[in-house]
């Protein structure tokens, strides 16, 4: 079989595609009708009542055994008929513009995607297909269903093939594969036979080494993951609500109260199993070309963000975790992934929880040019004040920290976080920071500002107030920045604008290498 | 209400005068036509009748005098809008500036928008039965952000059509990706 996948050809999906797709169906409508037919298979072992309006009685009564045989012979040749073709019908090809789908018997899909708008490849094995050694390919592109899915592949091929996708994407138009897909075939062989290569594959580390620099990994640290987990912000809701049972209980003497808390119970210890499950193996890591996040214990899954594709990102802490340092990021991206993410929440956490050194690590990889912390020869200078400015925004407000915080009258509206409710705009990036007791800081790049907004409702003009908002694609961040002097929001709003419209001419993220290809 | 901030070191203008209004980018607004006076009028006494009549029916059902307080509520709401309802149209404007489409809207809840030409990723048109009748058009900005919400109502129907077009063309110069 040609290995080649991005060939300009059409390829088909792995073969035993029909059977992960369809096979968990099929497996799920037999143990229905088993689990409807117990008596009756109780009954044959150990003998027993009748079971009058039995379907099968009644085939049984009027002799219709064989009819009924023949009719599920059929519909079983006719599934296993119509998986085949579907997988016959169900091709892909890879050119050096686009990537095309072509599925469906009756109705015919055919779906083209420009690789230059692609947001992010994610490669997602169930476990189930992971017993197979095969793994689903997908290609997120923005807004809603505009994902291509490649379900299913073999698993080396799935990687292979990304890696060719994000290389023809990037602009470079020069195909590194042979050098770049040796260490991989290498590993693929060492291990001896096919239930060996499976074994190995099983428990192989999330992150293959050598596909990434190990300075720009970050992992995470199980006993740092189950501490953060137990002092999150639910974990204390949840002991407060069973405190306050306990207390009315022995108050009132109706401890029936306490089973109330039963269902609760259940509900946080699946968000914490969870969590820690799908956590455990997290690593996200810069590759030539992106950068990748992985996670999951038996369902693994890791997708490749190409750079630009991030559309802000929110540093933010809980209260019991400052003590630690601790902090979660979370991104705002244009695709969405069909996969869930890590800690069971959308895919938009991309670090459920690290430290400070940490944090810096995911910025670089996310905001590359950005937050260098070596800088590069041209960038330093910039770089380095962005990343002091992000490093002021998880600190106390202090004077002359860079950020513009809101008047003192704002405390009206912001009552624990007037101090430190600020901006900071740089030619590359907008930095909000929010929150005192909650502290967040929103980073926004300029480049992928959609517009612009200054907001004034009647309370704030009475404060001389107003608000700011940069709008990017939806996700779970807003930057919106509320109770600012109203004179120092017009400015902001002003400069926003503008920063908005240089970054984004100066942009070419979305052929991110075709620049230093020397093309 | 406000405190006479003695802290605050910017240098605001004139700290005494009454509250102004926000305009953050000064100059001249194209303002949208004085007939949309009468189609804004209409939707509203439509909107605000149904509304009272709605909330009026507890009341006619029930017969409990107190319950008058909704449709009343509800009315006085509905002729306050209508009384503002020139001065709120008066207060739509937009601005083509160089690289982007400056938006506002609003006397109570002000708003400003900027949208950068490259960022449209389509522009509407929209015309409802009453607009229609006087010969308007609404515009609508669609950008990858939800949150942009940029709708120009009461523009003239060529001088819609004629925005859009120059809109498209200013988008398509000035292309970026995401």
């Amino acid at each position: 079989m040609n290995d080649d996948l991005a060939d300009g050809e059409w390829h088909r999906l792995h073969p035993a595609t029909p059977l992960l797709r369809g096979g968990i169906a099929l497996i799920a409508i037999l143990g229905i009708i088993i689990a409807n037919l117990r008596e009756r298979v109780v009954e044959i072992f150990f003998g027993g009542g009748s079971y009058e309006g039995d379907p099968i009685d009644l085939l049984l009564e009027r002799g219709l055994v064989p009819l009924a045989l023949v009719v599920v012979a059929v519909a079983l040749l006719i599934f296993i008929a119509g998986f085949y073709l579907s997988w016959r019908m169900h091709t892909f090809r890879i050119t050096d513009e686009l990537v095309e789908v072509r599925s469906g018997i009756l109705f015919r899909t055919h779906r083209k995607a420009r690789l230059d708008r692609i947001q992010g490849i994610n490669i997602v094995r169930p476990f189930f297909a992971r017993l197979f050694g095969a793994a689903r390919l997908e290609i997120t592109g923005a807004g809603s269903d505009a994902n291509v899915q490649l379900s299913y592949l073999s698993g080396v091929r799935a990687d292979a093939l990304r890696r060719d996708i994000l290389n023809l994407a990037s602009g470079t138009r020069e195909r590194e594969r042979a050098e770049r897909a040796a260490p991989a075939e290498t590993a693929g062989e060492s291990a001896p036979g096919l239930v060996g290569q499976r074994v190995s594959e099983l428990i192989a580390p999330e992150l293959e080494p050598g596909l990434a620099e190990p300075s720009s990994v970050v992992t995470m640290n199980p006993g740092r993951l189950i501490a953060s987990t137990v002092l999150s912000t639910t974990t204390f809701f949840f002991v407060v609500i069973v405190v306050g049972g306990i207390i009315a209980a022995t108050v009132s003497r109706e401890f029936f109260v306490l089973f109330g808390a039963v269902p609760l119970l259940f509900g946080l210890g699946s968000f914490l199993v969870n969590r820690i499950v799908k956590s455990l193996r997290y690593s996200i890591a810069g590759t030539p070309d992106g950068v990748r996040v992985g996670y999951g214990l038996l369902s693994t899954s890791n997708e490749t963000l190409p750079p630009g594709r991030i559309h802000s990102i929110s540093i933010s802490q809980q209260l019991p975790w400052r003590p630690f340092d601790w902090w979660e990021v979370k991104v705002n991206r244009a695709g969405k992934s069909s996969a869930q993410g890590a800690a069971g929440q959308q895919n938009t956490t991309i670090l459920p929880v690290g430290t400070r050194a940490e944090v810096f690590r995911v910025l670089e990889l996310v905001l590359p040019g950005l937050v260098d912390v070596e800088g590069d020869v041209g960038s330093e200078g910039g770089s380095e004040a962005v990343r002091r400015v992000i490093e002021a925004g998880l600190e106390k407000a202090t004077p002359g920290d860079g950020f513009t915080n809101s008047p003192r009258r704002a405390a009206v509206l912001r009552w624990f976080s007037w101090r430190r409710n600020g901006f900071a705009l740089r030619p590359d990036a907008v930095i909000l920071r929010r929150g005192a007791i909650w502290r967040e800081l929103v980073v926004v790049p300029a480049a992928r500002m959609q517009s612009v907004a200054v907001h004034q409702g009647p309370l704030e003009r009475a404060l001389r107030l107003a608000n700011v908002q940069a709008h990017t694609v939806a996700g779970p961040i807003s930057a919106r920045l509320g109770a600012l002097d109203a004179e120092d929001a017009s400015r902001f709003f002003r400069d926003l604008a503008e920063t908005a419209i240089a970054a984004a001419s100066a942009d070419s993220s979305h052929r991110w290498r075709s620049g230093e290809a020397g093309a | 209400m406000t405190d006479d901030a003695p802290s605050q070191q910017a240098p605001a203008p004139d700290p005494q005068v009454a509250p102004e209004r926000l305009d953050p980018i000064p100059g001249e607004w194209k303002r949208v036509s004085s007939k949309y006076v009468v189609v804004d009028l209409i939707g509203t006494l439509i909107s605000g009748a149904i509304m009272t009549i709605a909330s009026g029916l507890p009341w006619y059902f029930f017969q409990v005098p107190w319950l008058l307080v909704f449709p009343i509520v509800f009315g006085v709401m509905m002729v306050v809008l209508a009384a503002f309802t020139p001065r709120r149209v008066r207060a739509i404007g937009y601005r083509l500036r160089d690289d982007d489409l400056l938006f506002r809207r609003g006397i109570m809840f002000q708003r400003f928008v900027a949208v950068p030409y490259g960022r449209m990723q389509l522009v509407d048109i929209n015309r409802g039965p009453l607009a229609r009748a006087v010969g308007l058009s609404e515009l609508k900005l669609v950008t990858a952000a939800a949150a942009s919400n940029v709708t120009i109502p009461g523009l003239p129907e060529q001088e819609a059509d004629d925005l859009r077009d120059r809109l498209v063309a200013l988008a398509e110069s000035r292309r970026a990706g995401l």
